[in-house]
């Protein structure tokens, strides 16, 4: 909030002032209710568990430490399924906005006929739950043969897999977005470039796209946290546990590592971490997002 | 809906009104004669490639979830697939015992969602429109279960229901032996357990959706309300509330959605026991579980895929008609 619109409402808002009160009590009291389940569980985290098992959860803590945190960290090696991750986020999240800026691209300057259908058909298929095709998927990625290619020779179980069909299901949603951000650029632009002799690539990568920058920085942003967070396509589409990315490993990883709640706490927080940064350091960037492509479910 | 606004104005502003269609025509045949071959392939490629890998991994796959549902298939080769017509529909809705609680446990999912989270969000984001100090750190803490993983969220909301040293049960003192309230097993309980989980974080993002779309309220509707001695009910009722439409719109087909797609939640909460399935469910077990029956699978797969299109088509064609309008 800038200095300005607090002091402006200030001089008429004096009578009106218990309302005021009584809207940041409530206010804050339900912003900590709404807070309680995480820092219940950052509380049993930082608690040893020899202590919790003594003396029961709700108790008054005697020590609070980190131990858990590390222990989670290093027992399950959970730096090798943040690399895991990274692999297949970084990939498909630039792959997506390439692709799908291109599409946009195409719809939205050269052929307004295609335009409609063609988004539709990429709008309709983000908002496909995954499930209504995930039988033919894993069917097709275990008879997908890509000997050498993948270390387990198919699409099943390998980041390929993964990465394509993030891919695929995001660019519709980005194609959606981009193609009515280009729309509102104004058309002289290319138009004049075409008529000076520029090629359609440099068109779009060299004028086009730099003017997207907002639009998709906020798809960027958006997207690395979306696919941080999946679940679904991972669980499935990979078998072999080392090969899972964080978010999908850590069902695993509680049942064989954090033995105890205070670890499995600890390591679901670990989790969280990656995408609070993101979100605390670019905001801005994701409620733009979101609410640009409201659509998206 | 900002997507509407930002299509719309500029649009609007660049070509005059009557004549949009026509000058549109002309530009694209402008386009065209200044093309050359090298310009056309690029185009063709731009277009071609995202879209194949679309179709072939999102629709391909989709029909064929069609297909093999009138299917017996055992995954191995081609020609072991075998038309069965209707039995795998007729199974499936008069011999598993779970599909029909599954129905209904989505069905309760989507009216819980929407009768309390989402008009509590909208409540949020009505107070937190008001120009008061501290707004952005209250919206974080709404916000945050939405940037969390579902995944994350169901480990968290565990700790809060876990019979013998989750929090509700240590201060009400149900975690001896013999009052114990099991919140995750108790086919009674459970679903209502973890679709407080799920309420938590839905009334954050419909806090968002509604904050965007108060923005786009034309200030003066609420001034002159004001001089016409409205009150903030009435003005809210009369005045706000029917502008937030196309928010509105938004916000019931995300929630749908929302309600179709549930599974991680479940999923880690405790993988869709008795009183927690959800076709969603229904379909991964199918897959990962032991006995993997194809045909099956997939008939679970196009009940949801046909409510999800019965959703999605007619809010589609009327968001792109709308932008055609436009």
């Amino acid at each position: 909030m800038s200095s300005t619109t607090v002091a402006a409402p200030l001089k008429k808002r004096t009578p009106v002032r218990p309302g005021r009160v009584l809207l940041h009590v409530f206010l804050a009291g339900t912003a900590l209710a709404w807070l309680a389940p995480l820092l219940w569980a950052i509380f049993s985290a930082l608690r040893p568990y020899s202590e919790t098992s003594a003396k029961g959860y709700v108790s008054w803590p005697d020590k609070l430490s980190f131990d858990n945190f590390t222990n989670a960290f290093e027992q399950s090696d959970m730096l090798h399924y943040f690399g895991n991750t990274l692999l297949i986020a970084v990939p498909a999240v630039l792959l997506t906005l390439f692709l799908s800026s291109c599409v946009a691209f195409y719809v939205s300057r050269f052929d307004f006929r295609v335009n409609l259908a063609l988004l539709l058909v990429f709008t309709a298929g983000n908002l496909l739950p995954q499930q209504v095709i995930i039988t033919p998927l894993y069917r097709l990625y275990l008879l997908t043969n890509l000997p050498g290619i993948t270390a387990s020779g198919k699409l099943y179980d390998s980041a390929l897999g993964l990465v394509l069909i993030h891919v695929a299901f995001q660019s519709g949603f980005c194609a959606f977005v981009l193609s009515n951000y280009m729309r509102s650029l104004p058309h002289e632009l290319t138009e004049a470039a075409l008529v000076d002799g520029a090629s359609v690539w440099r068109l779009y990568w060299q004028i086009t796209l730099p003017l997207c920058r907002p639009a998709m920085a906020a798809l960027a942003t958006l997207l690395s946290i979306w696919i941080y967070n999946d679940f679904f396509w991972a669980l499935v589409l990979i078998s072999t546990g080392e090969n899972m990315p964080i978010t999908s490993a850590l069902n695993n990883l509680s049942g064989q590592y954090f033995t105890d709640p205070n670890l499995v706490a600890a390591g679901a927080l670990l989790t969280a971490i990656p995408t609070l940064i993101v979100y605390f350091a670019l905001q801005r960037q994701f409620v733009s997002g979101l609410t640009l492509g409201s659509a998206k479910g | 809906m900002t997507t509407d606004t930002t299509t719309k104005s500029p649009e609007a502003a660049a070509v005059p009104p009557p004549g949009a269609a026509p000058q549109k025509k002309r530009v694209t045949q402008g386009h065209r004669r200044l093309l050359t071959r090298r310009d056309r392939i690029t185009l063709a490629a731009m277009a071609g490639v995202p879209t194949l890998l679309h179709v072939a991994l999102v629709w391909v796959t989709a029909i064929a979830s069609i297909l093999l549902a009138f299917t017996t298939w055992d995954g191995i080769g081609f020609d072991s697939i075998k038309w069965v017509g209707l039995d795998n529909f007729h199974q499936l809705f008069s011999d598993n015992p779970q599909f029909w609680p599954a129905v209904q446990h989505n069905v309760i999912w989507f009216v819980v969602l929407i009768l309390i989270p989402t008009p509590f969000g909208l409540f949020l984001a009505v107070q937190l429109d008001k120009k008061i100090r501290f707004t952005r750190l209250y919206q974080t803490a709404f916000f945050l279960p939405v940037v969390i993983s579902m995944a994350c969220i169901g480990f968290v909301w565990q700790l809060v229901y876990n019979p013998d040293t989750g929090l509700i049960n240590s201060i009400i003192g149900a975690n001896k032996p013999g009052h114990y309230i099991d919140w995750i097993g108790d086919p009674k309980l459970n679903l209502w357990a973890v679709l407080i989980a799920a309420s938590w974080r839905h009334a954050g993002y419909m806090m968002i959706l509604y904050l965007a779309g108060l923005k786009s309220v034309d200030p003066s509707l609420r001034e002159a309300s004001a001089l016409d001695g409205a009150n903030e009910w009435q003005t809210f009722k009369n005045v706000i509330f029917p502008t937030l439409r196309p928010t509105n719109t938004v916000v019931l087909v995300v929630t749908i959605i929302e309600a179709l797609r549930a599974f991680d939640l479940v999923f880690v909460f405790n993988k869709g026991a008795q009183g927690t399935e959800l076709l969603s469910i229904l379909v991964t077990n199918n897959i990962i579980g032991e006995s993997s029956r194809i045909g099956y699978g997939s008939a679970i797969a196009v009940v949801l895929l046909v409510i999800s299109l019965a959703v999605i088509i007619p809010y589609l064609i009327a968001t792109f008609r709308k932008e055609r309008r436009a």
